[in-house]
């Protein structure tokens, strides 16, 4: 089996996480906000994964599942968060919660 | 597999680019589902396929359903319909069923291919499963934990809501 390159593949991880951290910080709706955090966590699974089949060792793919785990906690509160904001501010911009008092 | 594994990377950063860069945010969903589902390709052409199949399954499955619920539910007005057929218009889902097209195509390129070349570097399931329930244990126990106590907070967070409606 021809092998792919352990820096090819955390290229890409590197990649995506960058795109992901570049949504963060640049799209103001707080969905797209949650999806770019996605992106991040999902990149950080793959990193695991690449590391997982250079070494041949199932460390990497249970890391990843408890990643997996976490990312679907986080999604669901913060859902839950998006819409009580929604009921409040009547907006998803983030930049409506920067005065956030008491 | 090397060829699988860029193609399914490109499209994986291709699809997640053009994710950021839409207005809309169930334009943007299309195509991270299909990111989701090309990192799926390259964890099977890692030798993960446990991996590709939890990221489709709770990855563009069940998560993905979690975002569209919320955002459908978020937009309940005058203007959801004439938003929605603004949403479902044909040439929106051109883009990501062009770049699913390519991971299908891909899928049954890995499939006709040798299975037995496969295998000889994949870290099949069993192998992880002896790892998850032998020292990871404690781990999966945490993750539990975790997964109550997010279900709790959405659970609270979600009613707190309701019940203020129903009071006033």
């Amino acid at each position: 089996m021809a092998e792919v390159p352990l820096r090819d593949g955390l290229l890409l991880a590197a990649m995506l996480f960058s795109l992901g951290l570049t949504g963060l910080l640049v799209r103001r709706n707080l969905i797209m906000v949650l999806m770019s955090l996605e992106v991040m966590l999902n990149a950080a699974g793959l990193a695991f994964i690449v590391a997982a089949a250079r070494w041949h060792q199932a460390d990497g793919q249970v890391v990843f599942l408890f990643i997996l785990a976490m990312a679907a906690a986080e999604v669901a509160v913060g859902l839950a968060l998006v819409r009580q904001i929604y009921e409040r501010f009547r907006s998803l911009d983030v930049d409506a919660l920067s005065a956030m008092k008491g | 597999m090397d060829f699988a594994f860029y193609m399914a990377g490109a499209v994986a950063v291709i699809a997640t680019f053009l994710m950021l860069t839409r207005v809309n945010v169930v334009h943007a969903l299309l195509y991270l589902i299909v990111s989701l589902l090309a990192v799926a390709v390259v964890f099977y052409t890692l030798g993960a396929p446990f991996a590709a199949a939890l990221e489709v399954i709770v990855y563009a499955g069940a998560i993905m359903v979690l975002f569209i619920f919320v955002v459908m539910m978020l937009n309940l007005g005058d203007r959801a319909a004439e938003r929605e057929r603004q949403w479902l218009t044909p040439g929106i889902w051109r883009g990501p069923a062009l770049l699913a097209v390519v991971l299908v195509l891909e899928m049954f390129y890995l499939l006709r291919s040798d299975a037995a070349v496969l295998s000889t570097g994949a870290v099949d399931p069993q192998a992880v499963a002896i790892a998850l329930f032998g020292p990871y244990l404690i781990c999966v126990e945490l993750a539990s934990m975790l997964l109550l106590a997010g279900l709790v907070g959405a659970y609270h967070l979600g009613f707190h809501k309701a019940e203020r409606r129903a009071r006033a």
